[in-house]
């Protein structure tokens, strides 16, 4: 098969090494703290090998494989978004000057350029969805921008989907379809190996450098395998047609309220969202107030500061901040950038503390308008 | 994806630039005009209806509307209402203190779209200020437009905005201005009662006017109704809309209202890109 080849496990060890001496920072799934997180690469021992993952709706445990599996898990617990978007940025510095009047630094770093690894297609389609929302508008997320620029991706077909998962439904994976200069396929399936495809001239010239073999007819049938089997144990599912008019026709439903009394608006669906963008910007000044600064800050739909006009409210119920999320990510965002907001890899699920299913709500939305369709 | 194109870095929007206030004029008792120069660097043109994000050193910006003239070259003046923290911050800065500018942001009145017919401009409080400047740009070319119509509604004769320039567009400038407070003390002379009532005997032909809402999103909800009820077309009703914005530039997320950012696509919308919306609890 041309331009495909297979690496063994030393392999993948020589394609993290051909990373690092290109000066790339490499940052992929890690364990830490009970979960399979991004963090620096350095070596194989930094990934979590025969470790997999359980999710559900309000459930998230680590488990032992017991097998050497590289990447037998689902989502981890961030995407790749604070890898480009961190969840606190500094954007200026400003002295008072002995005039009254101020100085403004530009606040840019030039930070090393990222190598993302092992990255799963629902997170780097929301990477996508985050090119479109910061770096292709009027105005563009300078920031966002510097850390995109000069990228290279190594993407892992997913093999483990989770209860959580629904890709297939988004359209999403399990296999990414574009987006990454390397793409590879765990197989178990006999020998332990990884099917490797360059997707950019750049992937073709690191997985030049990597020793490997071409990949044979077996070797491609057995990946096409993992990929067949991840995509018939998707968890969960979601219809998309007439997705948009549903939850714009939904608006005045009494379902939200429904919602309502089970959402504890404690923001974490948000926070693991790889495609929410909402910031704020806070002000930190120093004792003297003569240094301020000004961080930009993840935000949330779901407080209620994030409405706030004066001194009222805008979404003043979380009935309403929770069909705002929901009909941003679905609906709106169609409008707004031509896609969907949600990219189906279930974390907003599995980190809910009340368990609470965009999927299953989206469901009850539609049988909810079939009724009233049919009334 | 991965191979993201080359592209000159572009400017960051969220820098603001420093002005120095040169003037500091106390309109109401909680409400005060800035004028601001540039510290350095050219003046910001600007058009009637858009917004800059003033930033007051340490304590936080906010999005606050141009109240100035579009016709002249002079100072960038504000009108802005003390409210919270920054803007009490803002209205505290007196002649001499600097504050951070960015902008001009967003979509503005378009007021020409009105030429050749009459105009009908609806306040309620400090929603003349947004309008300030478009009645300075009729004034400056009156010939155009037949009939324009000022309906202001303040809380109390004490909250009555721009009471010299209300004057002289009224006496010099051929504009009717209707002025009309919710509460008055028995020495008011002048009308008592919503604005959105003087709509409907306002001297304007519906068929051939533009009409421009600013003020809270109820009175621009029931003043849109009046005018639709006299026949104007919702294509020709626009208002300006409200949010919290963090960035002005559609990028922080605050101020959607479903599918529009209001600080890109607003704030000033024809009411066709709102009339599913303004009826929508909390939307």
């Amino acid at each position: 098969m041309a331009g495909v080849s297979v690496l063994d496990l030393a392999g993948l060890g020589a394609l993290l090494d051909a990373l690092h001496s290109r000066g790339y920072t490499v940052l992929g799934p890690t364990v830490r703290d009970g979960v399979i997180t991004t963090g620096e690469v350095h070596t194989l021992e930094d990934l979590p090998r025969g470790v997999g993952d359980e999710q559900d709706a309000g459930h998230y445990r680590l488990r032992e494989r017991g097998d050497d599996a590289i990447f037998g898990f689902a989502a981890p617990m961030q995407s790749a978004k604070q890898v480009f978007f961190p969840a606190d940025e500094l954007i200026w510095r400003g002295r008072r000057t002995p005039d009254g009047a101020f100085d403004v630094g530009h606040a840019q770093s030039d930070p090393a350029p990222v190598a993302l690894f092992g990255v799963r297609s629902c997170d780097l389609a929301a990477v996508g969805v985050h090119d479109a929302v910061l770096d292709r508008r009027e105005f563009v997320d300078t920031r966002y921008q510097a850390r995109r620029d000069g990228t290279f991706v190594v993407a892992a077909s997913c093999a483990e989907p989770a209860g959580t998962c629904f890709c297939v439904s988004m359209d999403t994976g399990p296999k990414p379809t574009g987006g990454y200069d390397i793409a590879l396929t765990e197989i178990l399936d006999g020998e332990h190996r990884f099917l490797a495809e360059a997707g950019t001239p750049a992937g073709e010239e690191v997985l030049a450098e990597v020793p490997a073999q071409p990949a044979d007819y077996d070797d491609v049938a057995a990946a096409d395998e993992v990929i067949d089997q991840a995509r018939s144990r998707m968890g969960r599912t979601m219809r998309t047609d007439g997705l948009r008019d549903l939850l714009y026709a939904s608006a005045q439903s009494p379902h939200w309220e429904d919602v309502a009394n089970r959402c504890l608006a404690c923001t974490n669906c948000t926070m693991v969202c790889p495609t929410c963008f909402c910031t704020s910007v806070e002000d930190v000044s120093d004792l003297t107030g003569d240094i301020d600064e000004r961080h930009r800050v993840w935000d949330s739909c779901f407080s209620q500061e994030y409405s706030r006009l004066h001194t009222n409210f805008v979404r003043s119920t979380t009935a309403a901040r929770y069909r705002q999320w929901a009909t941003h990510k679905l609906a709106s965002w169609q409008d707004q950038f031509g896609m969907s907001g949600c990219v189906g890899c279930g974390r907003c699920i599995a980190w809910c503390p009340a368990g609470i299913d965009i999927t299953a709500e989206v469901a009850v939305l539609r049988g909810t308008a079939l009724r009233e369709a049919k009334g | 994806m991965t191979a993201v194109e080359p592209h000159a870095p572009a400017a960051d929007p969220m820098l603001p630039r420093p002005f120095r206030v040169v003037a500091h004029h106390l309109d109401t008792d909680d409400t005060v005009t800035l004028s601001l120069e540039p510290m350095a660097g050219d003046p910001l043109e600007f058009a009637s209806g858009q917004f800059t994000m003033l930033h007051a050193f340490g304590v936080g910006e906010v999005p606050i509307s141009i109240s100035g003239d579009p016709t002249w070259p002079g100072p960038l003046v504000h009108t802005i209402r003390d409210v919270g923290n920054v803007t009490h911050a803002l209205v505290g800065a007196g002649v001499g203190a600097v504050v951070g500018v960015r902008g001009p942001y967003g979509r503005g009145w378009d007021v020409a779209d009105g030429i050749g017919g009459d105009v009908l401009l609806a306040a309620g409080g400090i929603g003349l200020a947004p309008l300030r400047p478009v009645l300075w740009e009729i004034a400056d070319r009156r010939t155009d437009f037949d009939r324009v119509v000022l309906l202001y509604g303040a809380r109390s004769p004490s909250e009555v905005l721009f009471g010299p320039d209300l004057e002289r567009w009224a006496q010099e400038c051929g504009i009717e201005v209707e002025v009309t407070v919710d509460y008055a003390p028995p020495t008011w002379q002048g009308r008592v009662g919503p604005v959105t009532k003087l709509i409907s005997r306002a001297g304007f032909d519906p068929h051939r006017t533009l009409a421009l809402v600013c003020g809270p999103e109820i009175m621009m909800t029931l003043s849109t109704q009046a005018l639709l009820g006299r026949g104007v077309a919702p294509d020709r009703v626009r208002l300006s809309m409200e949010r919290n914005m963090k960035c002005g530039v559609g990028l922080c997320g605050h101020c959607q209202l479903r599918d529009l950012f209001i600080c890109v696509d607003g704030p000033v919308l024809p009411y066709t890109e709102l009339v599913d919306l303004l009826d929508v609890w909390e939307l």
